[in-house]
């Protein structure tokens, strides 16, 4: 195996509606920003990954526009994945474990902005069969899992709350944070519901940014950057589709894909001093962190979604703040997970380290 | 520069007509004679049916009619929408149907109060008069007596 590495992570600040820039035009100054973090021209760069979502622009292959920002001529090396841009980055890994080059650039774009109701959207990503013609409202099945959480003892809606409260005030110190204050539990339960148990501030809220990490192998990466966050174990799973033949309170193919990362990594997610959980919804903090068997870790000190849920980009984001805090050596050992999917439906787990 | 945002219209479909299999076809096509069906696994009957046990990945077997009455294990309050199979607030639902595995997603309807949802009450489905082999077939569960 190649050792890779995160060597720099850029974002834009999360929105609720950005109208001024197009997707090329949220993307370009991201990747200038990588790009100038790792100290690289963009002819130094072998492949290009990217994740997005046709469904929320409502057309097909959407992202295409956003390389009008990666710069195709001459031709490059280059792939997509209709998938949050966590999944991209899994396939850089394992392009640069090929060894047909030693620089890789992953970016995800959202514009969950665009959509008039996303009620009308969200549907598109479910079955069509036995979920899509219900129409479920945006948050239902999300709903019914925190509800089954609760049920089994892993959260209360005062714990939820208490989720909301310290991610909202870590996200004080996030300039990207799309929301950030302090607030107070009380206050957050007395907010009406949006889908039982779930309240307005459970959901992460979605809206439009970019995320850029670069990826380096080997001596590469140890030219690239100070400390790189070696990518130790990578790997990704997913649980049915169909929420009715799963236990929605436990996340077995979170459990999977920790436990594959862990073997590769030489360490357990239990070592590590940082956790980024890709929360859609507050309550699956506690489904995540009994899955991957943290012990200690902080959680989300950028904020996590909670405070900023650009769609598809959200997954790589925590990838790059877990880096951040190996870069600047707040942490030695750091868990990035991603998700995809309805309720967990999709996981994937990073397990990065830092030397020295 | 402008602030005045551009936008236009745009109705989210799904234009395909696809074919649907032996095992879902079938199962929509009792929903469509009022009739719900699961499907042998293992472990017992299956339902909503899956052509895969989802456990193992083994293949499943038979359709084999169920009952439409069954037990809510999971429940969330929502305010109802245009187009929703209810016209009042009402929930959504995992719903054990009696006698099978799993469980199907799908509308409760208590009339509009919220205190009458509870996991482990009973429920049954209400059908409607005019069937076209969908999940919509069954219009919502309610309250079963």
């Amino acid at each position: 195996m190649r050792d890779v590495a995160v060597v720099a992570f850029a974002q834009s600040p999360c929105q609720a509606a950005n109208r001024r820039d197009d997707m090329a035009g949220i993307l370009l100054p991201v990747i200038r920003e990588a790009v100038d973090a790792a100290g690289i021209g963009r002819d130094e760069i072998d492949f290009v990954a990217s994740g997005s979502h046709d469904f929320y622009e409502g057309r097909t292959f959407s992202y295409i526009d956003s390389l009008d920002a990666v710069g195709a001529w001459p031709p490059i090396s280059e792939s997509h994945v209709e998938s949050d841009a966590a999944w991209a980055l899994a396939e850089a890994w394992s392009w640069l474990q090929l060894g047909e080059g030693d620089i890789a650039l992953v970016y995800g774009i959202g514009r969950g902005s665009l959509p008039a109701d996303l009620d009308q959207v969200m549907p598109a990503q479910l079955d069509p069969y036995f979920l899509a013609p219900l129409a479920p409202h945006r948050d239902a099945i999300a709903g019914l899992q925190a509800h089954a959480a609760i049920g089994a003892g892993l959260t209360s809606e005062q714990g939820m709350a208490e989720v909301v409260s310290r991610c909202l005030a870590s996200a004080l110190d996030n300039p990207h944070a799309q929301r950030s204050e302090r607030v107070d539990v009380a206050r957050l339960l007395d907010a009406p519901y949006v889908s039982s148990p779930l309240r307005e501030h459970d959901v992460a809220p979605i809206g439009d940014a970019a995320a850029v990490v670069v990826l380096a192998a080997d001596d590469a990466a140890r030219r690239l950057a100070e400390r790189p966050a070696w990518l130790r174990g990578v790997d990704h799973r997913m649980d049915t589709h169909y929420p009715g033949v799963r236990d929605l309170t436990e996340s077995l193919s979170t459990r999977r894909a920790a436990s594959r990362a862990a073997e590769f990594a030489g360490f357990l997610p239990s070592d590590v001093d940082v956790a980024e959980l890709h929360t859609e919804y507050s309550h699956q903090e506690a489904i995540l962190a009994a899955a991957l068997g943290l012990n200690g870790a902080e959680l989300n000190a950028s904020g996590g979604p909670l405070a900023g849920r650009p769609v598809t980009a959200t997954g790589l984001i925590r990838i790059g703040e877990a880096a951040r805090r190996i870069f600047d050596g707040r942490a030695d050992r750091a868990l990035a997970h991603a998700t995809n999917g309805q309720a967990l439906q999709q996981n994937l787990v990073c397990l990065l380290e830092g030397e020295g | 520069m402008t602030a005045e945002s551009l936008s236009a219209s745009y109705t989210v479909e799904f234009p395909f007509e696809r074919t649907v299999g032996p095992t879902i076809g079938a199962f929509l096509g009792g929903l469509r004679d009022g009739q719900l069906y699961g499907v042998r696994t293992e472990r017992g009957a299956l339902c909503p049916p899956l052509e895969f046990e989802p456990g193992t990945g083994a293949e499943t077997g038979e359709l084999v009619p169920v009952a439409d009455t069954g037990t809510v294990t999971s429940w969330t309050w929502v305010r109802a929408r245009l187009g929703d199979p209810v016209p009042h607030d009402f929930a959504w639902a995992l719903i054990a149907i009696d006698g099978t595995i799993g469980a199907l997603f799908h509308a409760v309807d208590v009339g509009g109060d919220s205190g009458r949802m509870a996991t482990g009450m009973r429920v049954r489905a209400r059908w409607r008069a005019e069937r076209v082999g969908q999940l919509s077939d069954i219009e919502c569960f309610e309250v079963a007596p």
